[in-house]
């Protein structure tokens, strides 16, 4: 068990292309640490740079107060566990669990017994003796989890372990990929390009994007003041709800009509600015007791689409904008399509998703009436991104 | 149905025609090898009169006075010398190929290629003079090595295909369980890519066993003559009897180690050994 230091980190391939940009992160001893981003953002090379599978281009990396840019994998007392699992195919599932310890020259019961204490952890026990090809997409997951935990090691590196596997077998291997780890409490650097696992898991997420950490901070902390754009629609599923707005004398201009600007915009001045908002911030007007209708911004909206969960109600409305321009927001775009599938946008128009209470009365197609919690809003820069409230 | 049922017919027919062309000759050969000499000429396909007196005559006086098994001995060291270090060279040269970026590579692969391009009988004269001059000549090193040279491109080929396939991150992983870069190779490499060595190792081995050109220049006595070129030196009981018979009997039993080192070789080409390896 150690900390890891990474201590500007940067990554620039042979062709130039700079893959992870000065990358700055302390991981405390046992702490379980997420890198999340979208693909392409170097989540994924920060954590082979540590494995020490690709060679570090400049700064520092330090596992356990040693600097360690110039080791191979192998003396660097990690295990990892891919994407695709890696298994060796010629080995059974115990030999595939004690191949670390036999190549470290351990007794031969002392790997036995550690093999099977581990398989019992991850209840492998019957398939023991079985070869990876004979296994399911689950079990060959908890082989490779049992090959990293056989050892022992400083830290345990998982580059998007679950991604390969079916949504029900996902949310319950995630369960236990924590349980795991606050079972052992060794340091974890885990790899995701999926939010829900990176806020489900973590201690504390790093959010990337185009090989530049944007904000470390807990699950809470992400969601509650991203600290620019991208995190904020990046964090929180469905994602954050922007729209252009503008600060004159005093006033928050919205689409969707106008509030005092209060303390949301920090010591911004006057100007054009982007709103964000969650879809768990608006509320059917009539579900809202008087007393919330006197801070908030109640407007009425054409409903496009309702989507009904049983507990959640989704709406979706559209107000009448030239849109948000951001290079932030552009590289979100692809992951919110997924997400949402809604890709019907029309030109000067941005669409807004609301969660509403599933009592409310909203029908597609009608105009209605709703709610918006406005002291929830979150503003930020429309040039840099960056929020206008300072992190306290 | 009825078109799969005609399309079923007609691969039969398709197999029937392959396999007669192909075993007629086998079939004729053993049967050559089973006539009592003054029968050879009898024109019958099946013979009358089955007698190993061929078989027998091929080893008749030991190791001294027989005309085939010192060349057989030549035979088995040279091809399995030849197959055993190609295949370990190759098997290095194609591993750096597939995985590792290095200047020339392409060059090298290229001028691998050329050489397997490259007809062999011109290099036949320039050896014979070189080979003797060197004292290689009439010896296994001077069989072993231009074999090695013909052989090990196509090894080499065949090898770096079989690497490929194999997933970049088992290599990885085997490194971060604490693996050095040649154990990781040698424990996890080499037996996934087993299939591709035990390939390439039969058509080596077979190369080197069927050759004749290098073996009939390059080869003057039983020191280092092996059966191909032996065959031709076979003479009959007397000078006017033709050595059809044992001719025949000598090149069935040159098959019989082919036939075994496939068959034995072949239970290792499981197709699909990665199979389980990667992904879900």
């Amino acid at each position: 068990m150690a900390e890891i230091v990474l201590d500007g980190v940067t990554k620039v391939f042979a062709d130039g292309y700079e893959a992870v940009k000065d990358m700055n992160l302390d991981i405390a001893d046992g702490e379980f640490m997420i890198l999340v981003g979208p693909s392409g953002c170097g989540k994924s090379t920060a954590l082979r740079m540590i494995a020490g599978l690709e060679d570090i281009s400049a700064g520092e990396l330090k596992i356990g107060d040693e600097v360690v840019n110039e080791r191979a994998p192998k003396d660097r007392d990690i295990a990892m566990v891919f994407q695709n699992y890696a298994l060796y195919p010629h080995m059974t599932v115990r030999e595939n669990m004690g191949f670390a310890l036999k190549l470290a020259k351990v007794d031969k019961a002392e790997i036995d017994k550690k093999v099977e204490a581990a398989a019992e952890t991850l209840d492998l026990t019957q398939h023991l003796d079985r070869r990876p090809a004979n296994l399911s997409g689950g079990q060959r997951q908890r082989v490779a989890m049992g090959r990293a935990i056989v050892r022992d090691p400083k830290a345990f590196l998982m580059d998007e372990p679950l991604s390969n596997l079916d949504a029900k077998l996902r949310v319950q291997m995630r369960t236990e990929v924590a349980q795991l780890q606050s079972k052992l409490e060794t340091t974890m650097v885990y790899v995701t390009h999926d939010q829900t696992e990176a806020m489900t898991l973590g201690d504390r997420v790093a959010v990337m994007r185009a090989g530049a950490l944007q904000q470390v901070g807990t699950p809470a902390e992400l969601y509650d003041t991203p600290r620019n754009l991208f995190v904020a629609g990046f964090i929180g599923s469905p994602a954050m709800n922007f729209m252009p707005a503008e600060i004159a004398s005093g006033k928050l201009v919205l689409p969707i009509g106008e509030v005092d600007v209060g303390d949301l915009a920090g010591d911004h001045g006057d100007g054009q600015v982007v709103a964000g908002l969650r879809p768990e911030n608006f509320e059917d007007a009539e579900v809202v007791g008087d007393l919330k209708q006197e801070r908030g911004l109640v407007f009425e909206a054409e409903i496009d689409l309702v989507e009904s969960l049983g507990s959640d109600l989704f709406a979706y409305f559209h107000v009448e904008s030239e849109g948000v321009q951001s290079d932030q927001l552009a590289d979100l775009v692809e992951d919110r399509l997924d997400e949402t599938g809604a890709a019907n946008i029309r030109e000067g128009e941005e669409q807004v998703v609301a969660r509403l209470e599933p009592t409310s009365k909203v029908r597609r197609g009608e105009r209605a009436e709703l709610w918006a919690d406005t002291a929830k809003l979150h503003l930020f820069d429309p040039e840099s991104g960056e929020s206008l409230k300072k992190a306290p | 149905m009825g078109r799969s049922n005609r399309d079923y017919a007609y691969w039969s027919i398709a197999i029937v025609v392959v396999l007669i062309f192909a075993l007629v000759p086998v079939v004729w050969l053993i049967s050559l090898s089973l006539k009592p000499p003054d029968a050879i000429t009898d024109q019958r396909f099946i013979p009358s009169e089955i007698s190993f007196d061929n078989y027998k005559s091929l080893f008749e006086g030991g190791i001294s006075d027989s005309p085939f098994i010192k060349p057989l001995i030549n035979s088995i060291g040279i091809a399995l010398i030849t197959t055993a270090i190609s295949i370990v060279l190759a098997s290095f040269a194609a591993y750096a190929i597939a995985r590792l970026e290095f200047p020339g590579k392409r060059l090298i692969l290229a001028g691998a290629l050329a050489i397997a391009m490259f007809p062999p009988i011109s290099t036949v004269g320039p050896l014979f003079d070189m080979w003797r001059s060197l004292g290689l000549y009439d010896t296994w090193p001077g069989l072993i090595i231009p074999y090695l040279t013909f052989s090990l491109p196509l090894a080499i080929y065949v090898l770096v295909a079989f690497f490929r396939e194999i997933p970049w991150d088992l290599e990885q992983a085997a490194q971060v369980d604490g693996a050095t870069p040649f154990q990781a190779f040698t424990k996890v490499i080499v037996p996934l890519a087993a299939p591709g060595v035990f390939t390439a190792a039969i058509l080596v081995f077979i190369f080197a066993w069927n050759d004749f050109l290098f073996a009939i220049s390059l080869t003057s006595s039983d020191a280092s003559r092996t059966v191909p070129a032996a065959l031709a030196f076979f003479t009959g009981e007397s000078s006017f009897t033709q050595p059809t018979g044992s001719i025949a009997a000598a090149a069935v039993v040159v098959t019989v180690p082919i036939i075994v080192f496939v068959l034995f070789f072949q239970r290792r080409i499981v197709a699909g050994l990665t199979a389980g390896a990667v992904k879900g």
